[in-house]
């Protein structure tokens, strides 16, 4: 007999009334004839509304229907990535596909569908459900990256992103099978309580590698990387903000939620393999971004950089890596979404105006856009009083405490590498000549997320701890 | 606990030695006498005219992926059908849910075409 | 009622946003006026309703701490663990300068709506006041060392705008490149010369966390005093807060800045240059008497800095002829003053002497603003005089300011500066020679401010005849009878026992400086009857000075060219300041540039830094050249690595 309790429908509120939101907004789409407009403000109230509920959930967490998934506390400070992730990237895409011509309601449909995929991922407390929001987000995502689906370039991307992402799946079933094979149960609580004992027993680890696997392939840390720069090259500019930040967030979300909530790994031999695979994606991704041209592909490597300084935190696997992950989780994604809002303004049709070269003196023409896109990039490459800078020095912070200092050192280096390329783009805006400009006039909803955007990357620089106060319960399920 | 897998071991190993023994005795035992009849490409008796690596319309995959998710869907019903009493109103209300998002997939797929062929 | 404190903070920091915001939009000059005053108003009007209320309150619960919010908080759970708030602290001293910050300050800012107007910065000068004056509440009312550091850096920073708020004007600043220097150039002097203090601040913190393991006042304090004298660590701390009180408030070595600061617009020389700002170190010396009670060789060293500055500043004074230097060098020497106090355990004192002093010295500055408003610009006391019947209200109000600042009984400077001298003189920390100094000094300033007085105001018009001396707008006049008043009445408050008055100042703060007082283990010396003589004695070397001033400059003018040419060249040192620029500049400055430009720059930097920031720059960009050539575009090849990335994962799973 099973029994859903009020309560359980109460606390997953945000997650229903998304899903809701886009359940009607498909509707809409299909009853009604070429009018994205209804599903853009459907999908945008749901968002908001969402937002709002979740604001009201993040007290202590809840498990319900269950204990098959956690609502409030962790969970619901997720949700709120997400959720902002998503809101950003609804208002900032309306007017970037007017302008590509590819201006459909389902797009929106999709962007909410996704974030409530990554609700679940956030919110799991049982393998099942990991899968099952992974595949939820991942499946429209792959759509999304298509969805200029008469472009060359895009069509690669979403296939690519599909056949290894489908690859990507295979390990992670694969690994909830040996785990659920060793342990009994797919519930991570239940394995929590004899991880001790688990540890021990190589096929529960090989599990647990075959885990990481599939994560290091969502957050895009190397080696799993190889799809990013390609699909966050060909997707629409919107949707690589999308993805390089609220899908990136889920990922990081269920990597902590398994990795570092559940499992006890510092000491292991998983967590030697996770501080290989950060330095492995700081190094890579930092060098590899000096040598491109293109801005969307620079900022590809750069999140693949910045995935490196996050994983750092998760193998750490202390109280520290988490709230330092779920800090700079909340930075990346706003100083992420505002720089690739702005490069979808200064983008044309047909990928034009893409490259380094295309921002040359952009200050003249554009103070204000010049200034957002610096702060960006002085948060992004962490130089204080950004919240960039913060995030990075809470999670080196984490992994000195852990004994890892050598990990903190790579990441300090290689940050420094990477303030040459986003520097460049400054250097390149405010003291060369050029004729560059944004392609249209950004509408006012788009001009003021991404200023709501810089605002927060400033606040939450100069004042950390709003945040990481929020985080510090956080630790252990 | 990885003794266990021996026997499976012992399994696919024989299998793979199995294998392989058996072609190369073939190989070894037959005549081999090739002539252009017997070396093109078997096509049921047809004359094989061009290469079979083409394009096919997307409604194929249409078809094929619609057929997927309802196909999905009966075997979410059939173990609904079995448990029917023990699952209850909870169960009820769950699984109409679940029909209903899958309708409004239906409704959307037919208005937008999909499911006419021309 | 305490919980109002945040209040006065915000006030002034809307007051800079919205005017820093939107101020150049504004075209009514009375609007950016009114919004710039009435927010420094309002944080005076809580600032007072907190002191009521505080009055009301028994002695033991008159301090309190509010905390806004956790600012930094690191390391939590180690050794090391550092946690800082954003929070203010009331008690009898903060709130005492809060009173004086927000209540001078407001009148400053109206009489700055008549002396700014017409100027083409009046939002900017208005939005850099209300940012100072909320750096300078956070200075005050800040509970631990940092937020203090925090507004310490803010005033610096605000009195470095303010400088040089006419940034295309000449000044000479006499030093490197004399003849070519702007106000730009006297700004960056100040901050500068600031910048060192602000080193010994830096490295005095970083002391105190290290030996406390904090940075609030309370767990310093309450740690401290369970200590006993004697431990070096405590010179060290108290003499690197004392550098950074050096600077902030120009005593030797760190004082020329302040005469420099003179190139900033009036106003913002009485506030910051003379009432505030400049006493920020007093106050912070104050803050942490019981850090120098724990250290009483250097509170020697405190002392005779003090007395040093008072008596070398006054004589400067004596021979400068630009009216807002002479009150510059008056405002070093005073604070030499306070630091005497401070030195002999006079902490009351001292403090007794800021609040005096800011009223008396705002309204010299005030005024020496509405002459200079009358005259055009014209700062030459040589080329003034006689305007006493143009500027009656500036004359009569000056006079008192001159008569305070003397110390003629019962004006408010008396009782200040005669507790402080009377301490040096009775004090287990005090000497005979430091009170000569002081009492001598006291002589000095009587004398240089009777000269400007008589060189201003009396006699025959020394200017152009195209000049016509008009007398201040009432915006500017009011603040000067209001502050004219209290520096009349502002000493009543200190009237010492032995002249049957109840030091209402000394028993107010008493609270905050007793742990110091316990430490120091001070006996009451000396007889009442010793008090009167002392008294007599001062006021009668101050009346000497006044008198000889006017008998100099008014009666018999010849005296003073004679004198001149009699003792030439020990007018050519005052009137040079002693040479101390010329030698910082020859010491210090030119061989700081020297070395920068051609060692540190050509040699170190150019050469070897940016060699091995190019070349591994270049390095770098070719390692990446290749790297990308992995990025094959082929999904097949992602999959190959993405299987060998499973590979190794799980043989180093398997054998680690």
């Amino acid at each position: 007999m099973i029994v859903i309790r009020l309560e359980d429908l109460l606390y997953s509120a945000p997650l229903l009334v998304l899903t809701s939101s886009g359940l009607l907004a498909l509707i809409a789409e299909a009853a009604g004839r070429d009018k994205p407009v209804i599903s853009y403000y459907t999908s945008l109230i749901g968002v908001i509304t969402s937002l709002i509920l979740t604001f009201l959930n993040l007290g202590a967490g809840v498990p319900v229907f269950n204990n098959m998934i956690l609502q409030g506390g962790y969970a619901a400070y997720c949700n709120l990535i997400f959720l902002s992730s998503a809101l950003l990237s609804i208002v900032l895409s309306r007017s970037y596909l007017e302008r590509m011509q590819y201006h459909r309601g389902e797009f929106y449909v999709l962007i909410v569908f996704a974030t409530a995929g990554m609700m679940l991922m956030a919110a799991a407390l049982d393998l099942t459900i990991v899968f099952l929001g992974i595949e939820l987000m991942s499946i429209c995502l792959y759509v999304l990256a298509g969805f200029m689906r008469k472009k060359e370039l895009a069509n690669e991307a979403a296939l690519k992103y599909f056949l290894l992402g489908a690859f990507a799946t295979g390990f992670l079933l694969y690994g909830i099978a040996l785990i659920y094979g060793t342990s009994g149960t797919t519930n991570l609580v239940v394995i929590s309580r004899s991880f001790a004992q688990l540890s021990g027993n190589s096929l529960f680890l090989i599990g647990c590698g075959m885990l990481i696997v599939a994560f290091s392939f969502k957050i895009a840390a190397v080696p799993f990387h190889m799809w990013a720069p390609d699909v966050y090259e060909g997707a629409p500019t919107t949707v690589t903000a999308f993805m390089s930040t609220g899908a990136k967030a889920a990922a990081f979300a269920t990597f902590v939620a398994v990795f570092v909530r559940v499992f006890d790994i510092p000491g292991t031999a998983l967590s030697s393999v996770l501080a290989l695979i950060a330095a492995a994606s700081m190094i890579v991704g930092n060098v590899t971004a000096i040598a491109q041209n293109n801005v969307k592909r620079m900022l590809a490597y750069s999140s693949i950089a910045h995935t490196g300084y996050m994983l750092s935190g998760i193998a750490a696997g202390n109280a520290e890596g988490e709230q330092g992950i779920l800090f700079y989780l909340v930075a990346y994604t706003f100083m992420n979404i505002g720089a690739f809002g702005i490069v979808s303004w200064v983008e044309q049709q047909e990928d034009r105006k893409l490259k380094f070269d295309d921002y040359a003196g952009f200050s003249a023409r554009q103070p204000a856009v010049a200034v957002l896109m610096s702060v960006f990039m002085f948060s992004l490459a962490g130089i204080p009083p950004f919240a960039g800078f913060f995030g990075k020095y809470y999670v080196f912070l984490a992994a000195v405490k852990a004994d890892m200092t050598w990990l903190a050192i790579i990441g300090v280096m290689t940050s420094l590498v990477s303030v040459y390329y986003y520097l460049r783009l400054v250097v390149l805006m405010y003291f060369c000549e050029g004729e560059s400009d944004v392609a249209a006039k950004v509408p006012l909803a788009a001009i003021s997320a991404v200023t709501l955007a810089a605002v927060l990357v400033i606040l939450l620089g100069i004042y950390p701890s709003l945040l990481v106060d929020m985080t510090k319960g956080f630790f252990k399920i | 606990m990885l003794e266990t897998y021996i026997p499976i071991f012992v399994v696919i190993a024989g299998g793979i030695v199995f294998g392989i023994v058996m072609v190369k005795l073939n190989e070894w035992l037959g005549p081999r006498r090739p002539t252009d009849e017997k070396l093109s490409t078997y096509e049921s008796g047809m004359e094989p005219v061009r290469t079979a690596r083409e394009r096919f319309s997307v409604k194929f995959y249409m078809v094929a992926v619609l057929f997927i998710l309802f196909d999905i869907e009966v075997v979410f019903l059939y173990p609904w059908a079995v448990a029917f009493k023990e699952l209850g109103v909870a169960g009820y209300i769950t699984m109409t849910v679940f029909i209903v998002i899958l309708l409004i997939g239906l409704f959307y797929v037919w208005r937008k075409g999909a499911l006419e062929w021309d | 009622m305490f919980s109002y404190s945040p209040l006065i903070v915000l006030f002034p920091l809307l007051g800079f946003l919205f005017l820093g915001l939107a101020g150049w939009r504004l075209r009514s000059e009375k609007l950016i006026g009114i919004i710039g005053s009435g927010s420094v108003g309002l944080s005076f009007l809580v600032a007072i309703m907190i002191f009521v209320h505080m009055l009301g309150l028994p002695v033991d619960q008159r301090k309190q701490s509010v905390e806004l919010f956790t600012w930094i908080s690191t390391f939590t759970g180690t050794p090391s663990s550092i946690s800082v708030s954003v929070a203010y602290q009331l008690d009898q001293l903060s709130i005492l300068m809060t009173l004086i910050v927000t209540g001078v300050g407001f009148l400053i800012h109206v009489y700055s709506i008549g002396y700014m107007r017409g100027d083409k910065g009046f939002w900017r000068f208005f939005t850099y006041m209300n940012l100072f004056i909320f750096a300078m509440l956070n200075l005050v009312l800040a509970d631990n060392f940092l937020l203090m550091f925090l507004g310490w850096e803010g005033v610096g920073l605000c009195s470095y705008l303010l400088i040089g708020f006419w940034y295309d004007r000449k000044f000479d600043t006499g030093g490197y490149e004399p003849g070519k220097a702007t106000t730009s150039d006297a700004a960056k002097k100040a901050f500068i010369v600031n910048r060192i203090g602000d080193f010994g601040f830096l490295l005095a913190m970083l002391l105190i966390f290290i030996h406390f393991g904090s940075l609030s006042f309370d767990a310093v304090f309450g740690r401290a005093a369970v200590l006993t004298p004697g431990s070096s660590i405590m010179v060290w701390i108290t003499l690197l807060l004392f550098l950074g009180a050096t600077g902030k408030s120009a005593q030797i070595p760190l004082f020329v800045w302040l005469p420099d600061a003179m190139a900033g617009p009036t106003p913002v020389s009485a506030l910051i240059h003379a009432a505030t700002m400049v006493t920020a170190g007093v106050y912070m010396v104050a803050r942490c008497s019981v850090l120098y009670a724990l250290a009483p060789a250097a509170m020697q060293i405190v002392a005779v800095i003090g007395a040093l500055t008072a008596i070398i500043a006054a004589t400067i004074g004596l021979v400068q002829n630009d009216i807002k230097k002479v009150l510059a060098y008056s405002t070093i020497s005073q604070l030499g003053y306070m630091f005497l106090g401070m030195g002999v355990a006079a902490f009351a004192a001292g403090i007794f002497h800021v609040l005096t002093h800011a009223f008396f010295k705002a309204l010299l500055f005030l005024g020496s603003g509405a002459v200079i408003h009358a005259l055009h610009d014209e700062q030459n006391i040589q080329k003034m005089g006689g305007l006493r019947k143009y500027l009656p209200t500036t004359y009569w109000t000056f006079v008192v300011g001159a008569i305070a600042i003397a110390g003629i009984p019962p004006f408010s400077g008396f009782f200040s500066k005669d507790e402080i001298l009377w301490k040096t003189f009775s004090s287990d920390y005090g000497s005979i020679p430091l009170w000569f100094l002081g009492v001598f000094g006291a002589g000095l300033t009587a004398f240089y401010m009777f000269r400007l007085v008589s060189l201003t105001f009396e006699g025959e018009g020394r200017y152009g005849h195209d000049v016509h001396p008009h007398e201040a707008p009432r915006t500017m006049t009011i603040p000067l009878i209001i502050l004219a008043f209290l520096s009349v009445v502002g000493g009543l408050v200190g009237i010492p026992e032995s002249l049957l008055g109840g030091n209402a100042v000394e028993h107010w703060l008493g609270p905050v400086f007793d742990p110091a007082y316990e430490k120091l283990r001070l006996t009451p010396h000396g007889v009442e009857a010793t008090e009167y003589v002392l008294m007599i004695l001062s006021v009668g070397v101050a009346a000497a000075g006044i008198y000889g001033a006017r008998v100099v400059y008014i009666r018999r003018t010849e005296l003073a060219e004679l004198w001149r040419r009699k003792y030439a060249s020990l007018h050519k040192l005052l009137f040079n300041k002693y040479y101390v620029d010329e030698a910082y500049d020859k010491l210090v400055v030119s061989p700081t540039v020297k070395v920068s430009d051609g060692f540190l720059w050509k040699g170190i930097d150019v050469a070897v830094i940016d060699g091995a920031v190019n070349g591994s720059a270049r390095l770098i960009a070719m390692v990446a050249q290749n790297i990308r050539r992995v990025q094959t575009g082929i999904a097949q090849q992602y999959a190959t690595v993405f299987v060998g990335g499973i590979l190794v994962i799980l043989i180093w799973l398997m054998f680690k």
